[in-house]
């Protein structure tokens, strides 16, 4: 019998042996705030907001790690729980820069949701307020510890899902500060940039290294040629923003949006995603006939470069010379963009719009750039972004739909799916399926390699070759994975690894506060792009037909090698 | 005879019955038969701090140059640490006596009169009266001395007396006996149910029943078990854990061993702290002898049963001294509490069930299983059972430990034990449970001491430190003395006691400080007292651990009892005990002032005034109360109020 | 400094996260305090992250960062000591020595830490140098105990430079 009845406010529940509490209030639509929850991981019980009244037990109980117990009688919101939550967010509060309205999130935090709820309406707790250095080392992230209520997510996330364990609680009590290793700067640490922690803290003590204003003012300025490109995801994640079912696909409005903003160029990273494929999938099947390093890994994530860098030099030979999506768009407008336009590529201003904080890192390499040229001059965020049409006062759902400026803003597809996980696996097996037999595939849906869980395995028949391919997500799946590899593992060809748990559909540049169910919408908003239209490989995309023709010429090309890859190198951290 | 390991196991361990070499042994073994003189010195923490270590080498030294033989013991604190440095000499056939405040010049002529058979009078503390010996004439019974005629020394019984690392003498008392005949005959279960009915509870402060927890132990089924003694003893007045480990260690070995068995643990830890080196070392050697003589280690004496006990040492940390965060300690964490369930008789160390307890509750295990649950249960109250041991510092004459049975009242402890207040102050108050407990005024001395008792008026059993207070002690100083320890010690992790308890020690500090310019100071001040009762409530109420629950507890008892004195502190601006620096007023009595300024010379911030040869004058506005002038002044012309 | 520490860890092989704080003791008390490279070696060793060390040994009293004086001198803070007297004990301490708790003296002889209760109250007030006990410290009783130390550092100096 796995059922027990509990009592809530006087009323019977059922609950299951097991459960904590919080869960079972939950279903009941019993609203107990949290601040230190975090879920799918084991309950801290930090924070204290969730404590309820047992009757029986002497002090209030953490409803969060608390197991239900057959003939509990709980009073969620009794006047004693009440005074003692308020008074836990008045005390976060004493402890807090007084700075909401300048704050990045003003508006969306959820020490202000409290506040509200909790009726703060006075500074009743005075005293000493810690004051810290902020942390701008970083290209992708900027650390406020004052902000900082020590909710512990972040650390948990860097350690659980992304196994980097970049920051950690430091000294005690009062004195507590999360820090990477001697206080130095994040730069210094082995931080890869992947900004999950961002989207799991409940203040503004994590957040964006912002480049707005850059944006901005290159807008403003006449003799530049601001252009931009937009990942994937980003079109399937506006929705909430703006009103619209979560998933809804933007993509026509938004370039209408982002060409009365002011931008001279509108492009798809869709397109450029096609492009990775055609080279990564030459590469793959390259190194496959010739005896080339394998398992080959994807490229096109830069927390996985990085982590890659830091922890598993040894398998750096293993990683597709590819350069991302990004950065191949990057490359082509300056170098075949620019030609075909005649403009002069030293006036154009290249704008990435991006699910992810570490592409903000990827466009600063050293690797990323050509004669002193930067491929990319700056990476905005889906959160840089929702502010700019905000700010320019623009409604997306007055909007016309619009196309993309040709010749790099049509895509198929598979260079569309590569915002969820899997996506890059299932793009270049499409393609890599017809190089290799000269058909294409029956089906073009490879369910095995679809979907939120953190590693996918499966084989898949190419002709005579029986290629094992793995995808996974969240760098600790990564880590499990490329330790089998280590120890001898060599049964898989092909492995896609993105840092962001589901990919980039979850980047850490995305909203902040988001739902699985939205996660899940987005993901399946994709699919059903790729369901809904007919080019759904990237080697039947005319455009990237016509761009090898005029100017590539081939996959792995000499004119491919200059601009589309890249290399990489050891990285010495603190680790 | 030639005393060796193989004799003292077979002879007086193993033997059921004692023959006459058995006998003789053990009279060797405790020095109640000797052939030459004895010497033991108190060397424990105390007694070396006090010049116990000179003590010794002047022993030494004497012993060399009159040339005779007689071995120098050192012992563990016998406990009465204000009498410290304390010699014991043996003489053969005679009594065994003790002499206090022996420092290295008093060597000598302790031991000339007594190797003549003469007792230095002045520095006698008293003998012992074992039965085999001819007492001394005239000279006092240790027994007798007001400092132990009202104590019952059970976990303290060897503490003082035997030497710490000889296995053999405590063997030869008796030692490891009820270890071996509790694994021969009962099960793990039955050994449970004995120290429950025993009613020992946790001595570390909580107070748990330790049988209840010993079998919720056994009952976790698990592929490994763990047993962890708790010395990490952070209390701030707490030292028994230490001259326990200090003065008798085999015995919270055997006490450990039978607990070990009582689960069904195979392994165990001491987490004790690195501020004990002197326990740490003698504890080494004992695990040391009793892994050689196999009490622990692979299938002891043919049980089947293993035991392997390892020292952890603590690295300073006081919330450690919680159950979970010793755990996390231990696996090499951030010894920051976790809630609890699950418990750590479930999940505990490396997620295995584990029991973790505190030194003196195992010290307690070995006298019940040898002499039964209801002689223990025999003493103490209805729900307090056996006995206790307490540290007594503070204003109190005779500083140290001793153990009582539960239910003594207050008042005897700190009057007839410890000989009332020292240099003749007035008694105000004795604090007890250290930063989780709460202090007791002359209207409550009367109540007997056990866990419930102390809990109605506002304080706790705690570890058992006792710090005595006399009148020239600030309550609202003391409150926020604790108060300092908790912040500083709390780990951080939940906000009612990070922030919570920072913001009460700001409080307290704007109340015994000098009023400043900052009109948000004064605020805080008037709403000082009432801030600090609710704030008080939710800390309790909402903590995860047992230290944010309890840290209140000093500020609410003091509130309690001595609410008068805070609001002098608030309204008054003053302190009646003329310890809050910031709230001392200095003025000169003209009457006495010769003019000589030494004292606005001194002055730091140029606050007196006056011309040579004339009375001077301090300007109250500038004067920061520092006290630079009342130490200065030779003519005691400066006033403090 | 780096074959003490490489000495200490070939005293731990096949460690795990459990040896962590032994390990970090024992290269506090060999070396005096946990240097940046220490904690990086250290988590080399046992495979856990610096920063995860770092967060370890910042949480306790006994690990400290900076390298102390060739005596070091804690002052007792605990309850007994402080009725009877400690702050003044340090305050005077201080004033002598001519550095804050936390600190060591220019010459690199002193440094002052003050902790938490040491145990041993009845002979209160209490400080330890290089962990030898004086009980019943008072200001006036100070000068003498810091001189006792100077002389003796005196001493070993002379030895020295005999040899």
């Amino acid at each position: 019998m796995n059922e027990i009845t509990i009592e809530i406010n006087g009323k019977k529940v059922i609950a299951l042996k097991g459960e904590n509490l919080l869960e079972v209030l939950k279903r009941n639509n019993i609203e107990v705030p949290t601040l230190c929850h975090l879920k799918g991981l084991f309950p801290s019980g930090a924070c204290r907001m969730c404590v309820v009244e047992v009757e029986g037990r002497r002090n209030l109980v953490a409803s969060c790690s608390e197991p239900v117990m057959e003939g509990m009688k709980i009073h969620s919101h009794s006047p004693r729980v009440i005074n003692a939550r308020k008074t836990i967010v008045e005390l976060l509060l004493s402890n807090h820069p007084d700075d909401c309205l300048y704050c990045e999130r003003n508006g969306n935090c959820e020490l202000q949701n409290l506040a509200e709820l909790m009726h703060v309406r006075e500074r009743k707790i005075a005293g000493k307020k810690n004051k810290y250095r902020i942390d701008v080392s970083s290209p992708s992230l900027v650390r406020d510890p004052s902000k900082c209520i020590l909710c512990g997510r972040c650390v948990r996330v860097c350690e659980e899902i992304e196994g980097v364990s970049a920051i950690d609680f430091t000294y005690r009590g009062s004195k507590t500060i999360i820090a990477p290793a001697f206080h130095k700067g994040l730069n210094l640490s082995s931080c890869v940039n992947c900004g999950q922690c961002i989207l799991v803290c409940p203040t503004g003590a994590l957040k964006e290294k912002s480049y707005l204003d850059e944006v901005r003012n290159a807008l403003n300025q006449k003799d530049l040629f601001t252009v931009v490109q937009y990942a994937p995801s980003i079109t399937v994640s506006l929705a909430e923003e703006f009103g619209l079912e979560p998933g809804t696909d933007m993509n026509g409005v938004l370039n209408a949006a982002l060409r009365k903003i002011g931008f001279k160029a509108v492009f798809d990273t869709s397109f450029s995603a096609d492009l990775t494929i055609m080279e990564e999938s030459a590469e793959l099947i390259d190194r496959i006939t010739n005896g080339g390093v394998l398992p080959m890994i994807t490229s096109c994530c830069p927390a996985w470069v990085k982590y890659a860098e830091q922890f598993y030099p040894d398998l750096l030979p293993n990683i597709s010379t590819c350069k991302s999506p990004q950065q191949m768009m990057g490359a082509i407008i300056k170098h075949y963009y620019a030609m075909v336009e005649n403009l002069d590529p030293q006036k154009i201003y290249s704008v990435s719009i991006m699910p992810c904080t570490a592409k903000k890192f990827e466009h600063t390499r050293e690797e990323q750039q050509r004669q002193g040229l930067p491929d990319v001059d700056v990476a905005i965020t889906t959160r840089e972004l929702i502010k700019l049409i905000k700010m320019h006062g623009i409604n997306l759902k007055e909007l016309e739909p619009e196309l993309a400026d040709s010749p790099l803003g049509s895509r198929s597809t598979a260079g569309k799916i590569f915002g969820a996980s899997g996506g890059v696996m299932e793009a270049a097996i499409r393609t890599a399926y017809y190089r290799l037999t000269g058909k294409e595939l029956v089906s073009f849906k490879i369910p095995a390699v679809r979907g939120l869980q953190g590693r996918k395995e499966t084989r898949i028949e190419i002709g005579s070759l029986n290629l094992g391919v793995a995808v996974v997500n969240g760098l600790q799946n990564a880590r499990l994975l490329l330790e089998e590899i280590r120890k001898g593992r060599n049964d898989i060809q092909f492995i896609e690894v993105m840092a962001c748990p589901g990919g980039c559909i979850n980047g850490g540049g995305q909203p902040i506060g988001m739902k699985e169910e939205n996660i899940k919408a987005r993901m399946n908003a994709l699919y059903k792009i790729d369901e809904s239209e007919t080019i759904k490989a990237s080697h039947q995309n005319p455009y990237i037909i016509e761009l090898y023709n005029k100017f590539l010429k081939k996959p792995l090309s000499h004119k491919s090698h200059e601009l589309l890859h890249t290399r990489y190198q050891p990285r010495n951290v603190i680790k | 005879m030639k005393i060796n390991k193989q004799l003292v196991i077979e002879k007086l361990l193993l033997a059921s019955e004692e023959d006459a070499i058995a006998k003789e042994a053990r009279a060797i073994l405790t020095g109640s038969k000797s052939e030459t003189p004895i010497i033991f010195i108190g060397a424990g923490t105390c007694g070396l701090g006090a010049g116990a270590g000179k003590t010794k080498q002047a022993v030494i030294n004497y012993l060399e140059k009159h040339q005779i033989k007689a071995p120098v013991i050192e012992v563990g604190c016998i406990g009465l640490c204000a009498a410290e440095p304390l010699m014991d000499v043996k003489m053969p056939g005679k009594q065994r006596v003790c002499f206090s405040h022996v420092m290295a010049g008093d060597v000598e002529p302790i031991l000339d009169a007594i190797f003549e058979g003469k007792i230095h009078e002045e520095k006698v503390l008293g003998q012992f009266n074992d039965p085999e010996q001819d007492p001394w004439e005239g000279i006092p019974f240790l027994h007798e001395h007001p400092f132990f005629v009202k104590q019952k020394r059970l976990v303290l019984k060897n503490c003082g007396i035997i030497n710490p690392v000889s296995i053999d003498e405590y063997i030869a008392r008796g030692g490891y006996k009820a270890y071996l005949s509790t694994i021969k005959k009962y099960s793990p279960e039955e050994v449970c149910n004995i120290i429950e009915k025993s009613g020992l509870r946790g001595r570390g402060g909580g107070g748990f029943p330790t049988g209840v927890k010993c079998r919720l132990t056994l009952r976790s089924e698990s592929d490994q078990k763990y047993l962890v003694c708790n010395a990490d003893e952070g209390d701030p007045g707490a030292f028994m854990d230490r001259a326990v480990i200090e003065g008798d260690p085999h015995r919270v070995i055997e006490g450990m061993a039978i607990i070990a068995y009582a689960i069904g643990a195979t392994k165990a830890y001491v987490y004790i702290r690195a501020e004990y080196p002197l326990a740490i070392a003698r504890l080494e050697k004992a695990l040391a002898q009793a892994q050689e003589y196999g009490l622990l280690g692979h299938d002891i004496y043919n049980t089947g049963i293993h035991l392997e006990i390892k020292i952890k040492k603590g690295a300073g940390a006081f919330v450690c001294g919680e159950e979970t965060a010793l755990m996390y300690s231990i696996e090499g964490r951030r010894g920051m509490p976790r809630p609890r369930p699950p418990y750590p008789s479930v999940r505990g160390v490396f997620g295995k069930p584990t029991s973790v307890n505190n030194v003196e509750t195992l010290a307690n295990v070995a006298g019940i299983m040898t002499n039964g649950a209801e002689w223990f249960a025999s003493m103490g109250t209805e729900r307090s059972k056996g006995t206790k041991v307490f540290a007594l510092s503070g204003n109190i004459v005779n500083t140290g430990l001793v153990e009582i049975p539960m239910g003594t009242p207050l008042r005897t402890i700190i009057y007839d034990i410890g000989g009332g207040i020292a240099k003749g102050k007035k008694f105000k108050a004795v604090q007890i449970g250290g930063p989780s407990g709460g202090c007791i005024t002359e209207q409550n001395l009367m109540i007997p001491i056990d866990y419930e008792s102390l809990i109605q008026v506002g304080a706790m059993m705690g570890s058992g430190g006792l710090v005595v207070m006399d009148e020239d002690t600030c309550m609202v100083d003391i409150a926020k003395f604790f108060m300092d320890f908790i912040q500083r010690e709390s780990c951080g992790k939940c906000i009612p006691c990070r922030e919570g308890t920072r913001r009460m020690l700001e409080i307290l500090q704007a109340i015994s400080s000098k009023p400043g310019n900052d009109p948000n100071e004064a605020l805080m001040r008037m709403k000082g007292i009432t801030q600090l009762e609710k704030l008080a409530t939710v800390i309790k109420d909402a903590s995860l651990c047992g230290l944010g629950q309890s840290a209140p507890n000093p500020v609410l008892s003091t509130l309690r009892w001595f609410r008068d004195e805070y609001e002098e502190h608030v309204f008054e601006r003053r302190c009646r005990a003329k310890v809050c620096q910031g709230l001392r007023t200095y003025t000169i009595d003209a009457a006495l002032c010769t003019g000589c300024t030494a004292c606005a010379k001194k002055c730091p911030v140029n606050a007196i005034t006056g011309n040579r040869k004339e009375p001077h004058s301090i300007n109250q506005n500038i004067c920061i109360s520092c006290g630079s002038c009342f130490e200065t002044c030779k003519f005691n012309a400066i006033v403090v109020s | 400094m780096e074959n003490i520490i490489e000495e200490i860890l070939e005293k731990y092989p096949d460690a795990k996260r459990d040896s962590l704080l032994p390990i970090l003791q024992d290269i506090q008390d060999k070396t005096g305090y946990i240097s940046e490279e220490a904690v990086i070696k250290v988590g080399q060793h046992l495979k856990i992250p610096a920063s995860k060390v770092y967060g370890v040994a910042t949480f306790y009293n006994q690990f400290k960062f900076n390298k102390p004086g060739k005596y070091h001198i804690m002052v007792c803070r605990g309850t007994a000591c402080h009725v009877l007297g400690s702050s003044t004990v340090l305050e005077e301490l201080e004033n002598i020595l001519k550095i804050k708790a936390g600190e060591t003296t220019k010459d690199g002889l002193f440094s002052i830490e003050v902790v938490a209760c040491m145990g041993a109250c009845g002979l209160a007030p209490v400080i330890a140098i290089n962990g030898e006990f004086h009980a019943k410290v008072t200001p006036e009783s100070l000068p003498e105990i810091v001189e006792e130390y100077r002389q003796k550092e005196s001493e070993k100096e002379r030895e020295k430079k005999e040899k």
